[in-house]
């Protein structure tokens, strides 16, 4: 595989941002979406998918986010892919507010953050070819492969995905779901992007094939250097793959730490809830994790409750939860989480590794 | 295919006979059922040889991935496979010890639906979006009851308290979509309950929810089969969920199964090479920043089945005599069963 290109870098405005900034980076990111009134009168209501998120991705790291349907987790890459304008807040790539660029620097930016698709198969044509999928980014940027050398570069790149180059010819539908799903990540490594976001690649692959396309995003990432946006609700999937976790719940990021953090010191009801729900991992805790079965539904998006969000699920909420919405508070040195009881509950773990 | 058949026929059923499900309770028995559907390119075999058996208060998971046949074999159950394409060419499904494939329709219109029912995986196609749900949980007792409506609505009331709807008295006359996902599936189940069944068929009950609303929905299922003494059928491809909720595990390949026994031995200690990758590429703790243990390959064409085991062609364990014949299903401890030509070498592995 040819390193990527380092022309990259002298483009104008990328030439020298500075080491430590984080190679993507969320500021107080909001997505409302309106919803459709029936009538012309009546007050606008709006579906706060996302409602103040910073996050951000370091060059070669993966983030992992969890949480259940509903709370954001797929407007989060379609905003940070710019796919879509957040209504406020700013989203930086290499320290470039990514809505504030135009022309070769847009194109540039498009190049560097790519997509994978929960369904494979509905995320390609099915009437083009594996070669003519994976070229397609191709006839955009032909700078990164020229037409002369793009029949070696597809070939090249079928092997790095582990599909047979002599396949290049047939449709989708001759592959099975895995294969399709590299075709897919193929496609998104084609022009050599820094940043992969990868909402949910696993979710619709069968167990015995979902370890070998996660086996595959991991070599990708040490070979190519690339970061990884990596959303999924499989919790063990996640741990595995992730540098850092943040859970989120109804638009809002409620706990963020290192897999550890998230994981072995959970510091937030939600995410305790979320765990909990997970044999292996009560399991695998040692001194078996409490099994917290949540009541009810996560509340509507439209309308979420006021104060904690997660207030009227929690098996822990007093009277302050009601009234007042919790902030990100440290716990730890890379772990903060979004309750008012998040000190006493990183303490708990402390104790039990002390005991 | 005649050799593959005759294999088959070395099943475990071979030592059951009807005398001894009545000893044992035996709810429900499945003997070397087949279904193939004819399709534009040739016959595919969905289901292969198919032997299960459950008894009376016994949860039992299928797992397997899709194509591996747990589907098929839930609806040539329930008789609401479409035939054709589909038809069952050899078999038997003994219900209580009666056939379902050769009773009268009668006889089956009161069988399937009342002694055995099942929950679908997407909540909102089961049910009928232009009538209220209360109107759809007493037709049940109207139709095989002959309740009056009034009976039929208190009753409906009872059993959507019963799956804990809050608030059910209120809620009967709502329609579907104005119930959460996980609300929908407590009232298909509450349909699925309301008869009193003997076994309930569960195909991936949780799949479309949430993981907190998959854990309520099969604390639920749990609680019910308990205190009805029920038998249940579980089809996941979730092993955690098999783990969570049931005694016994039957794992499904390429329409057989390949492993037979108590949930937690299978799972900790399995006999056949496919389940051992499956328990296998679970992503533990353990494994972070390794690679994970998958299983190579594709699983099998359902047109073509391979004349030997259908997972020699991914196996590590495999040798000649795997693609010669079939490996019968047979007992390879107390109360397990597993159709690999190489347990006893799986089983060392998973000692060592």
């Amino acid at each position: 595989m040819p390193t990527p290109s380092t022309s990259t870098q002298t483009l104008p405005g990328t030439a020298n941002y500075p080491a430590c900034t984080p190679l993507m980076e969320m500021r107080d990111v909001k997505q409302h979406y309106a919803v459709h009134r029936h009538l012309p009168i009546g007050p606008r209501k709006f579906v706060k998918a996302l409602h103040g998120v910073d996050l951000s991705v370091h060059a070669g790291e993966t983030l992992g986010v969890i949480g259940e349907s509903g709370c954001g987790k797929s407007t989060l890459a379609r905003v940070m892919a710019g796919l879509e304008k957040p209504t406020q807040g700013q989203v930086f790539f290499r320290g470039e507010d990514i809505n504030t660029l135009r022309g070769d620097e847009k194109k540039e930016m498009r190049r560097n953050i790519q997509l994978i698709f929960q369904d494979p198969y509905s995320s390609l044509n099915p009437r083009m070819t594996v070669e003519q999928l994976v070229s397609e980014p191709y006839e955009i940027h032909p700078e990164v492969a020229p037409k002369a050398g793009r029949k070696a570069k597809i070939k090249e790149l079928l092997e790095l995905v582990g599909l047979n180059p002599n396949h290049s010819d047939r449709y989708p539908h001759n592959f099975s779901g895995g294969q399709q799903q590299r075709i897919g990540i193929a496609r998104g490594i084609a022009l050599n992007p820094k940043m992969l976001i990868c909402d949910e690649p696993v979710s619709a692959l069968d167990v015995s094939v979902r370890a070998q396309v996660v086996n595959l995003l991991d070599d990708l990432q040490k070979e190519l250097g690339l970061s990884y946006l990596f959303i999924a609700h499989d919790l063990q999937i996640v741990r595995h793959i992730s540098d850092r976790v943040a859970t989120m719940y109804l638009g809002r990021v409620v706990e963020l730490g290192t897999y550890s953090d998230v994981y072995d010191s959970t510091a937030q009801p939600y995410t305790r809830a979320l765990m909990s729900a997970a044999p292996e991992l009560r399991r695998n805790d040692g001194n078996d994790r409490e099994k917290i079965i949540l009541q009810g539904d996560p509340p509507s998006p439209i309308d979420p409750p006021a104060g904690c969000r997660f207030h009227t699920r929690c098996p822990m909420a007093q009277a302050i939860c009601a009234t007042r919405e919790p902030e990100l508070i440290a716990v730890g040195d890379s772990h903060e989480a979004r309750c008012h009881f998040a000190k006493d509950l990183a303490a708990e773990f402390v104790q039990r590794a002390g005991a | 295919m005649s050799s593959t058949r005759k294999a088959n026929s070395m099943g475990i059923h071979q030592h059951a006979n009807p005398a001894a499900d009545a000893a044992d309770d035996v709810l429900l028995r499945v003997k070397d059922l087949e279904v193939e559907f004819n399709t534009s390119k040739g016959v595919a075999t969905a289901v292969n040889g198919m032997n299960l058996e459950v008894k009376r208060g016994q949860a039992l998971g299928i797992l397997g991935e899709s194509g591996s046949g747990k589907s098929v074999t839930a609806r040539a159950i329930m008789g609401i496979l479409d035939m054709p394409p589909a038809h069952i060419p050899r078999g038997e499904i003994l219900l209580e010890g009666e056939d379902l494939l050769t009773v009268t329709p009668r006889r089956h219109r009161q069988l399937v639906g009342s002694r055995v029912t099942m929950v679908f995986q997407d909540a909102l196609t089961a049910l009928n979006p232009v009538h209220p749900v209360g109107r759809q949980i007493g037709e049940l007792y109207r139709v095989h009851r002959g309740y009056s409506r009034r009976d039929a609505k208190a009753a409906a009331i009872k059993m959507m308290d019963k799956v804990r709807i809050p608030a059910a008295a209120k809620r009967v006359n709502d329609y579907p979509h104005q119930f959460s996902g996980g609300m929908r599936q407590r009232i298909v189940i509450a349909m699925a309950l309301a008869l009193d069944p003997v076994l309930l068929i569960a195909d991936e009950p949780t799949t479309a929810l949430d993981v907190t609303v998959q854990a309520q929905i099969l604390e639920l299922l749990k609680e019910q089969q308990e205190e009805r003494n029920m038998g249940l059928i579980l089809i996941t491809h979730d092993i955690s969920v098999v783990r969570e909720v049931t005694d016994q595990v039957a794992v499904m390949y390429a329409g057989r199964v390949v492993e037979h026994g108590p949930t937690a031995e299978v799972l900790s200690r399995p006999g056949h090479p496919y389940s051992r990758g499956l328990a296998a590429s679970i992503a533990g703790e353990e494994l972070k920043g390794r690679r994970l243990p998958a299983i190579l390959g594709t699983p099998p064409d359902l047109l073509h089945l391979p004349a030997g085991c259908s997972f020699a062609n991914r196996c590590a364990f495999a040798s000649e005599a795997c693609a010669a014949s079939v490996p019968a299903l047979e007992l390879i401890d107390e109360a397990r069963h597993s159709a690999c030509f190489h347990t006893s070498e799986v089983l060392a592995h998973a000692n060592a």
